[in-house]
């Protein structure tokens, strides 16, 4: 490997690793905030890139179909946090284990009969259906730059929502003491509702900007969600920073894991989670 | 509910209808019951597989039909199992098919696992199994067994023929690329044997942790090793997205692009012109100048208005065989011996062409190879001429 292609790897792993960040601080936030263990994440990923392909097939244009899909996904996971999280804040995980489990069935069989079980592919958009070529026989498709650009733009969105802004402030404070914020008068049950809204669109979202790349297909949300873990362990529960450093981190050892020890690249990342977890059980970085 | 409560209730309905049908026609049910065809369908009927699943239902129904509804003068019921493609659960749910419906013929699956998983249970109970899908290679090799019986192929006949194709157009390096699991590797184990046979140097062997669909690092790789050519299997979900990533990559046009059949297999319509150009080698394709493939193709049509694939021609052969079998012995199952003896030797005139079993009961049959041109996978040539399986380990 030349110098050229060890930068490109690096942009690959960059790359890669952004996007996983898009899917795992929905995740980070609805675990470290609500303490709620949130097997269904995948599945919010699964539902938004089949509303994307929907959608788009509707509109004929993928980005009015993320308008048109964020509020969609927002209500369904404000009318999900409203029927069924709400009534397992003070219950064990193994409850928040089963049900949110069972609604990873629900949500496949539901997908199932709307959309059917077939593989599906999602057009990019023209303005951005290009590639940039970076060696004589190498390019780099612009759509793949555009969907890192946006990551690191929610992951800035992110970070002064949580630090900067009221509502931030009240996020913060339910999470480090419920009853205290609530008897300060923050409706805690509204900012609740609102955090797993916001976990599931953020999920949605990766799979409405993610779909023209990885297609669409059943059951699509299950790798996602068991590297999303790995993510969220390895960062910190609950630390958006740490999901941030955690996705880079994953990205660039499952890229240079590939080409350099292919022969072990499957457990790399979970050797590394090992390896993390012995050094910072606590992970990169605790807590907010 | 509890279970209990939900058997009791079945167990008196159906209590009561047995009591209410035996009064009204006791000579009737009974013979009703002994003079049918018992055939258990265990294929995966939801999940990634279902398609497939419907697909060989389907076909295997058309054959039926095709039949006036009987095989060997006598009327078919089927004993429907979704498998889930879940191997876990394969050995339990044959049980109940061969043990509780005691079916005559068990036909699963697609998934190479739950096959596997049968194959304890039919080998045990000596019942006639045909499997319509699955790819192991073991399946008619150390597993072989004169009750079982496969329609479709194994991995190693649709990749071995693709060796010579490349030495042919002069690829003599080229890079493997597949995920990283049981039938990757036997994917590429076939293809290796055929292309080192014919001259043909692998330099480079890229896997992919099975299921992930990240592929940038590798095509980033193989750009940097410039190869002849690339071979790659994947499939499903995962073979749409190489395709579309092989094409945004720029390797697309610079670097030709070929595989087992799979890769360019019901995806066709998803990755729209990402695949345009790939040449795969397989039993079967979708312009094949023969008549039996015309016939069945606007038969099938016909019959459920939609296209038929490969699923539903394997369903479709694998109802072919069983009616050689139990035409036969004139519907008499109990005479496995005659049954089995008419499988070995019969012909069978599919929609893929004419073929036969071989001693391992996998089909010797002509492997195509093919060109996807818009949305079709068009044959290009016939790149092996009755092609048998070599059947390692096949003792029986």
């Amino acid at each position: 490997m030349n110098f050229s292609f060890f930068l490109i790897q690096l942009l690959n792993g960059m790359q890669y690793g952004l996007l996983l960040f898009l899917v795992a601080s929905g995740l980070t936030l609805v675990f470290g905030i609500m303490g709620i263990i949130n097997l269904a994440h995948g599945s919010f990923y699964m539902v938004g890139a089949y509303l994307a392909w929907w959608l788009a097939g509707m509109t004929g244009s993928l980005t009015a179909a993320i308008l048109l899909g964020i509020p969609l996904t927002v209500i369904l996971g404000m009318s999900l946090e409203w029927l069924l999280m709400r009534r397992l804040y003070g219950r064990d995980h193994l409850y928040q284990v089963l049900l949110t489990y069972g609604l990873i069935l629900v949500l496949e069989e539901t997908r199932s009969i709307l959309w059917g079980d077939d593989v599906y592919g999602l057009k990019v958009p023209d303005m951005l259906n290009q590639s940039i070529a970076l060696t004589e026989n190498l390019s780099y498709p612009v759509y793949r730059l555009f969907i890192s650009g946006v990551c690191l733009l929610l992951a800035a969105g992110l970070y002064v929502l949580i630090k900067h802004t009221r509502l931030g402030m009240m996020i913060r404070a339910g999470a480090s003491n419920r009853e205290m914020a609530q008897s300060l008068g923050i409706n805690i049950k509204l900012v609740y509702t609102l955090v797993f809204a916001l976990g599931v669109a953020l999920a949605a979202f990766a799979g409405m900007i993610n779909a023209p790349v990885s297609s669409v297909y059943p059951s699509m949300g299950n790798p996602v969600l068991i590297i999303c873990f790995v993510i969220v362990v390895i960062g910190g529960i609950g630390s958006v920073k740490g999901a941030m450093a955690a996705s880079i981190l994953i990205g660039m050892a499952d890229t240079f894991g590939q080409v350099l020890v292919p022969e072990v690249s499957g457990m790399i990342v979970y050797l590394l989670m090992a390896g993390l977890l012995v050094w910072r059980p606590e992970g990169l970085f605790s807590r907010i | 509910m509890s279970e209990q409560d939900q058997f009791d209730r079945r167990g008196f309905l159906k209590g009561s209808a047995a009591i209410a049908g035996g009064a009204l026609l006791p000579t009737g049910f009974a013979r009703a019951q002994s003079s049918k065809l018992r055939v258990g369908l265990m294929l995966p009927y939801t999940g990634t597989f279902a398609q497939l699943g419907i697909g060989v239902t389907n076909g295997f129904k058309l054959a039926v039909a095709e039949h006036g509804g009987k095989f060997g003068g006598r009327e078919i019921e089927y004993f429907i199992v979704d498998d889930e493609s879940n191997p876990g659960k394969a050995p339990e749910n044959a049980n109940k098919l061969i043990q509780r419906d005691k079916v005559d013929i068990l036909i699963g699956s697609v998934h190479s696992g739950v096959s596997l998983g049968i194959s304890k249970v039919a080998r045990e109970s000596g019942t006639l199994w045909i499997i319509p899908v699955s790819l192991a290679n073991e399946l008619t090799g150390p597993l072989c067994a004169p009750n079982i019986f496969r329609t479709s192929f194994s991995s190693w006949q649709t990749n071995y023929p693709l060796g010579k194709v490349l030495m042919e157009r002069g690829h003599k390096k080229v890079v493997h690329i597949t995920w990283n699991y049981v039938t990757g590797q036997e994917n590429l184990a076939g293809f290796k044997e055929g292309y080192e046979k014919a001259g043909g140097k692998i330099i480079k062997e890229l896997f992919v942790p099975f299921p992930q669909v990240e592929f940038q690092p590798l095509l980033t790789e193989i750009a940097s090793i410039k190869p002849d050519a690339v071979v790659g299997w994947f499939a499903g979900a995962g073979a749409a997205k190489f395709l579309k990533d092989y094409q945004a990559s720029g390797l697309k046009g610079k670097i030709p692009l070929f595989g087992s059949g799979y890769l360019t297999d019901g995806i066709l319509e998803a990755v729209g012109d990402a695949a345009q150009g790939v040449e795969t080698t397989f039993p079967y394709a979708d312009d094949l100048d023969i008549k039996k493939d015309k016939a069945f193709r606007l038969a099938y049509v016909k019959a459920f208005k939609m296209q038929p694939d490969t699923a539903t021609m394997l369903g479709y052969d694998t109802a072919q065989l069983f009616a050689a079998g139990v035409n036969a012995v004139k519907g008499d199952v109990a005479n496995k011996k005659g049954m089995i003896k008419a499988m070995e030797t019969a012909k069978i005139d599919s929609p893929r062409g004419v073929w036969h079993m071989s001693k391992a009961h996998n089909p010797v049959q002509d492997v195509y190879l093919r060109k996807v041109v818009g949305q079709e996978n068009k044959m290009v040539s016939i790149a092996a001429k009755a092609l048998a399986d070599p059947a390692r380990g096949c003792k029986a």
